[in-house]
């Protein structure tokens, strides 16, 4: 990034003679605006139709399969309906602050991409705050909810504006905390230095360094699909309940920029888990091409992220929601007192345990990390096994 | 059931719960994608006594307006006169609207022959509501008469026959059927 902007500035280069603050912003500026609208507005919308497909294989009928092969293209269909659509704003909802509110949860979740990491070399702006910057960022989210079911003047989606801040705010708290243990490991906030301190083998990934941020890696990803509003913790939107939560009196592109900003946060979760936990991009040593290596590193970060959007796509399909009472008993009771036990535990981890014990538990952690996923395989064909009703059950068998 | 009774719990329902969606991920969807992706035409898994769209085999008919008078709606509309010439039944006219048919069966059940009878074809569905009256005769053709023996005529025999299956299936034989009176 440097080296870029110091080629940039110098005699020769493009931007010859301008200073090198604004030489860097206007870069970083670029940049920015490259990764949102060539990757982050794809895959927000990418993500839905993925999402569709997804849950309707899990329910055994097919998704949208039309528009397009595969009805890849349905998410564009879907854009273009919903730019198509009367913009109605209630009459006596407050038009500033209605019309604003969209802004700020996307602007909440864009503004994330700053300080995610695509590959090595591939980061807009490598913060030393990175970790702090995304957790602090990602509270716009709550602002523009509030705003949102504030501004509508509909009880609904009052409470639905106030459900989501309450579940939003009380989830940063274990997200945050689980953070902590990572964070102890490797020294730094910064998202490059944690995934540096990281390996690519499965033992030298922190998901697998001590029991503690074992525990630590599924109480973050569980507080951050509650503040991502995803089922099972998606009382705000409750479509059974509160027709649509905060954003009932949206219609049309504003109501899209709601959900583009959930698919989105997706995502980032993905991305997020990825870098505490995963690894990140760190790939083996395979090749000295400079471009070869960053499209390794951006497809194998793409591939961690994405597997664990698709997780919360698959908790989505399977899990019933949570009443609002069992949401905050679950913060408070569990995630946050485990939160605390990962932290104080891996604190303790980092002084008592010997260094030349480390490694060994890592590939024993490692290894029943592989049991679980080994059992879990067992279950899955055990069910399948067992199925009541086949496919070829019905006198015309489908094909797809 | 204790604290950490509850998070076992917890753990151990999701971890099969999502087994069991995952399990469901893996199968082939249960969905017919009618009417594009179907691997055999519907019609042809239908039932023998399926009461579909009506059809009229006009080579054994005979003219004798059963179906007619039993049709409780009046779709079916039949202009039959005796040539005074050749002293044979003509068949001029045979219109049955399918828009207007209950598909009840009431008019297979008298036919002496099984004429008419019913098809497994159920996509009727049209633009426009002219195609919804079936004519079946184009040009005035001499009624059917059944003889006394067993039919001789190769063209006529098997849809006499699939005509008495259908007649067999709906009615007792000899029952409803049989000769019929000329109009």
């Amino acid at each position: 990034m440097r080296e870029l902007v110091l080629s940039l500035t110098a005699v020769g280069g493009l931007l010859a003679g301008v200073p090198y603050e604004l030489a860097a912003a206007l870069v970083m500026l670029l940049f920015g605006a490259l990764v949102v609208f060539v990757f982050v507005l794809p895959v927000a919308g990418i993500t839905s139709w993925v999402e569709r497909r997804v849950w309707a294989r899990i329910q055994s009928r097919v998704g949208p399969n039309r528009v397009g092969p595969q009805g890849f293209l349905q998410w564009l269909a879907d854009g273009l309906k919903n730019l198509l659509k009367e913009d109605l704003i209630p009459a006596a909802a407050d038009r500033p602050l209605f019309a604003l509110a969209p802004y700020l949860v996307v602007a909440g979740f864009i503004a994330t991409f700053v300080a995610i990491p695509f590959g090595s070399r591939l980061i807009i702006a490598d913060l030393d705050i990175g970790i702090l910057y995304i957790t602090a960022v990602t509270g716009l989210v709550v602002v523009g909810v509030l705003m949102a079911g504030w501004a509508s003047n509909n009880k609904w989606s009052l409470l639905g504006g106030i459900r989501s801040a309450a579940q939003i705010v009380s989830y940063e708290i274990p997200a945050g905390l689980s953070v902590f243990p990572v964070v102890l490991l490797t020294g730094t906030l910064s998202t490059q230095g944690i995934i540096q301190a990281q390996g690519w083998q499965p033992w030298r990934w922190f998901l697998f360094a001590n029991p503690f941020t074992f525990a630590a890696f599924f109480v973050f990803f569980v507080a951050a699909l509650a503040e991502g509003n995803r089922t099972p913790f998606d009382l705000p939107e409750a479509e059974s309940e509160l027709v649509a939560g905060f954003c009932t009196e949206y219609s049309g592109m504003r109501y899209l920029l709601f959900f583009l900003a959930e698919w989105g946060n997706l995502y980032v979760i993905g991305a997020l888990v990825t870098t505490l936990f995963l690894g990140g991009w760190r790939v083996p040593h395979v090749t000295d091409h400079v471009v070869a290596r960053t499209l390794l590193e951006f497809g194998v970060f793409f591939l961690k992220a994405y597997f664990f959007v698709f997780i919360a796509m698959w908790v989505r399909a399977t899990l019933p929601r949570v009443r609002v009472d069992q949401l905050t008993a679950l913060c408070w009771k569990y995630l946050v007192p485990i939160a605390l036990v990962n932290l104080v535990g891996t604190a303790l981890w980092m002084t008592l345990v010997p260094a030349a014990a480390h490694r060994p538990v890592a590939i024993a952690m490692t290894l029943a990390g592989a049991g679980i996923v080994v059992l879990f395989l067992a279950r899955v064909r055990h069910h399948l096994r067992h199925a009541r009703l086949q496919p070829s059950d019905y006198y015309l068998s489908p094909i797809i | 059931m204790g604290y950490f009774g509850n998070i076992r719990e917890a753990v151990a329902t999701i971890f099969e719960g999502m087994a069991v969606t995952f399990s469901h991920f893996v199968r082939r969807p249960y969905t017919v994608q009618y009417p594009d992706r179907i691997p055999m035409r519907i019609q042809d898994t239908l039932p023998f006594r399926y009461r579909g769209i009506l059809e009229v085999d006009l080579e054994i008919c005979t003219g004798c307006l059963a179906c007619e008078r039993a049709c409780p709606i009046d779709c079916i509309v039949i202009d039959a006169v005796k040539d005074k010439q050749t002293r044979q039944m003509m068949l001029n006219r045979f219109d049955i609207d399918i828009a207007k048919c209950m598909y009840c069966g009431l008019c297979s059940e008298p036919c002496p022959t099984g004429a008419i009878h019913h098809t497994p074809e159920f996509e009727g569905a049209d633009y426009s509501l002219e195609s919804m009256l079936r004519r079946f005769v184009r040009e005035p053709v001499p009624a059917y008469k059944p003889k006394k023996g067993p039919e001789t005529d190769p063209r006529i025999t098997p849809l006499l026959d699939r005509g008495l299956r259908y007649v067999d299936d709906f009615a007792k034989p000899g029952a409803a059927g049989g000769e019929a009176e000329s109009a």
